[in-house]
């Protein structure tokens, strides 16, 4: 196995009384597009910021290539930051902005200019060295930003919530670009979101914080269909939660004393919460369960039109279900207290005990 | 005069007529509020500046009485003689190195203010304000007391046997300006640095500079609007600086603003005192102008 590119252990951050990072343990490997996703205060900001030398952990250590970081102020790392409102020089132009890192470094004035004419054109900003920061816009302030920090050719590019202040359009925009400049750049990037959309999209792999800790690492795919506890599976995308108690293995009891099959490895008698998400379900209005599947009576208690799908909130007595219906065609609508069967594999709902 | 309010229920029809006169009403009502500044102004401030500039081409009876006939040019063309220029080369020496001292000595106070809690901010101003609270002239006077003979200063000089007496000295009129013009370099400064994006100084930092780089390449150019504000703050003073020259500098050491002082007092030669006063002015609107030009903005 590879070296990882940034390793952390036991990594603990504390502002006097309160615990910003909470023992946090990660390995991110060389190459890798990771995200740290998590609401605001999470501590994926503090931690990204630990890994840039910007603070320092009170317990723990941080390794990036295999190389204690210790106390080693930011200006010694082998990393480079795009910060979230760019913290670009207001009285540099643009080309000053992407030569500062080279020019700290004491690279020769002829390659600098090689190499900033090189990160310019990286960014497609050919022609715009001349102009101030003030003079650009928010995407072409966003790709200074990168260019200044790709231009050291840093081991690891630490991205914090860079395309926050973009809006919607250009955010997508460049949600591609970006992994698109990774994968050419080829350069490890920690990339720290509160956009589950844009850890999903992007990343390799995806951390999701939680009041300093880390709770789930895993592929954008594993995180969505297995989240970890009952924070990771309502964080990122919608959910139903469905209390039950464990009746087996891979069975589950709920309150009006059905069982449905899930996944769980938990021993006999323990409550669980199953998670179902809202397009994991099927509604019929017979009961034919295809193979394994489980399936629920219920009643539609409300129906909301998306245009492109409907929403059906479905009764069970014990608890109000989500259902999402694609509207594609030849598929069968309900109406408000039609009795409709809900149909679901068992492979999609997760039985979590936290 | 008395307005009545239009009766609301009658609709007015809005022609461009009508919108001109609201628009003239509108300017009028605001000229009226500022009535008593215009008249502050004019009367204490613009007439006697066009008579001192008047004086200055004015000549002189036998007596010293000022004569508002025979104009000419002798007094602007004393400004040249070598022994003004001497003094007025002595005074922006002096106004530039209290400038400069200021400067070093406010610009690590005021960052370490600015990067202060807000708490401690707050109380640390009040302490750089705190002589405002009492006149500048009884501070003065205190000064002669702790410079004189017996002052502690001249103790701690003799008991070092560095200095003896600094009172009626270029030193001792130096530490005065410095004492009295101080506030002025940290105010601005404090708000320049404490505006200072910090994120920033973290770029600089993460593109590995060291922290003397990043505060050569990043903070002191981002805190030059309050460097320049505050150097014109205390240069301009210090250039015409009187109250502090005269008391603790005695007569060996003739500045600016006593030299005009003597010629409206002693020396009863109007014309060149106001020749001095309206060039010391030209140079330091041209100083401003020069700061404005720089792209300040705020003083």
């Amino acid at each position: 196995m590879t070296e990882a590119a940034v390793s952390l252990s036991s990594v603990v951050k504390r502002f006097g009384d309160v615990v910003a990072v909470d023992d946090v343990d990660l390995e991110i490997e060389d190459g890798e597009f990771f995200s740290l996703l998590g609401p605001s205060g999470c501590g994926k900001t503090t931690t990204l910021r630990m890994i840039a030398g910007l603070e320092y952990p009170t317990e723990g250590s941080i390794r990036i290539y295999g190389e204690e970081m210790g106390l080693r102020p930011p200006n010694k790392r082998p990393v480079n930051t795009v910060f979230q409102s760019y913290a670009l020089f207001p009285h540099m132009t643009v080309a000053d902005n992407i030569a500062f890192g080279l020019q700290m470094q004491k690279v020769a004035p002829a390659e600098i200019v090689e190499r900033v004419a090189n990160a310019i054109d990286l960014v497609r900003l050919t022609g715009k060295g001349d102009r101030r920061p003030g003079q650009l816009s928010g995407g072409q302030q966003q790709r200074v930003a990168l260019a200044r920090a790709l231009v050291n050719r840093p081991k690891v590019l630490l991205l914090d919530e860079p395309l926050g202040a973009l809006d919607l359009k250009l955010r997508q925009a460049m949600q591609l670009e970006l992994k698109d400049l990774q994968a050419r750049v080829g350069i490890t990037f920690v990339y720290v979101t509160h956009d589950q959309e844009e850890a999903l999209t992007m990343s390799d792999r995806i951390g999701v914080m939680s009041d300093g800790r880390l709770l789930q690492i895993g592929r954008p795919d594993h995180i969505y269909e297995k989240p970890a506890n009952r924070f990771v599976a309502e964080f990122i995308g919608e959910t139903n939660f469905i209390e039950g108690t464990v009746a087996g293995p891979g069975v589950v009891t709920l309150p009006d004393g059905s069982t449905v099959r899930a996944g769980t490895h938990s021993a006999v008698g323990t409550p669980v919460t199953l998670t179902l998400r809202p397009e994991k379900i099927l509604l019929e209005a017979a009961g034919t369960a295809p193979g394994d599947w489980n399936t629920m009576e219920g009643t539609v208690k409300r129906r909301m039109y998306y245009g492109d799908s409907l929403y059906y909130e479905i009764d069970f007595g014990y608890t109000v279900v989500d259902a999402r219906q694609e509207n594609r065609p030849r598929i069968q609508r309900f109406s408000v207290g039609d009795r409709v069967t809900v149909l679901f594999d068992p492979a999609a709902a997760e039985a979590l005990t936290e | 005069m008395k307005r009545r309010l239009p009766d609301p229920v009658e609709a007015v029809e809005v022609t461009p007529d009508l919108e001109r006169r609201a628009e003239r009403a509108e300017r009028w009502r605001g000229f009226r509020l500022a009535v008593p500044a215009y008249v502050y102004l004019i009367v204490l401030f613009a007439v006697p500046l066009v008579l001192v500039g008047v004086y200055s081409f004015a000549s002189r009876s036998r007596t010293g009485q000022p004569l508002l006939h025979d104009w000419n040019l002798d007094s602007v063309k004393r400004l040249a003689d070598s022994a003004f220029l001497q003094i007025a080369w002595r005074s922006i020496l002096l106004a530039l190195l209290t400038t400069i001292i200021c400067l070093v000595v406010a610009y690590p106070f005021s960052y370490y203010i600015a990067t202060r809690s807000e708490r401690t901010r707050n109380v640390l101003l009040v302490f750089v304000m705190i002589p405002f609270w009492s006149n500048f002239l009884v501070r003065t006077y205190a000064w002669k007391v702790l410079l004189g003979a017996d002052g502690i200063f001249t103790r701690i000089g003799e008991a070092l046997g560095l200095w003896g007496q600094l009172l009626f000295t270029m030193p001792a009129v130096l530490i005065g300006l410095i004492y009295g013009f101080l506030p002025f370099m940290v105010l601005p400064l404090y708000a320049s640095i404490e505006r200072l994006d910090w994120s920033l100084v973290e770029a600089a930092r993460d593109l590995y500079a060291t922290g003397p780089k990043a505060f050569r390449r990043v903070t002191l150019p981002l805190s030059r609007p309050g460097i320049i504000a505050g150097s014109i703050l205390v240069f301009i003073p210090s250039l015409g600086a009187y109250v502090t020259p005269d008391i603790l500098g005695g007569a060996k050491t003739t500045l600016l603003g006593n030299y005009i002082v003597n010629q409206f007092l002693a020396a009863r030669n109007w014309p060149l005192g106001s020749s001095i006063s309206m060039a010391i002015m030209i140079v330091m609107l041209l100083a401003t102008v020069l700061y404005f030009r720089s792209g300040g903005r705020t003083l």
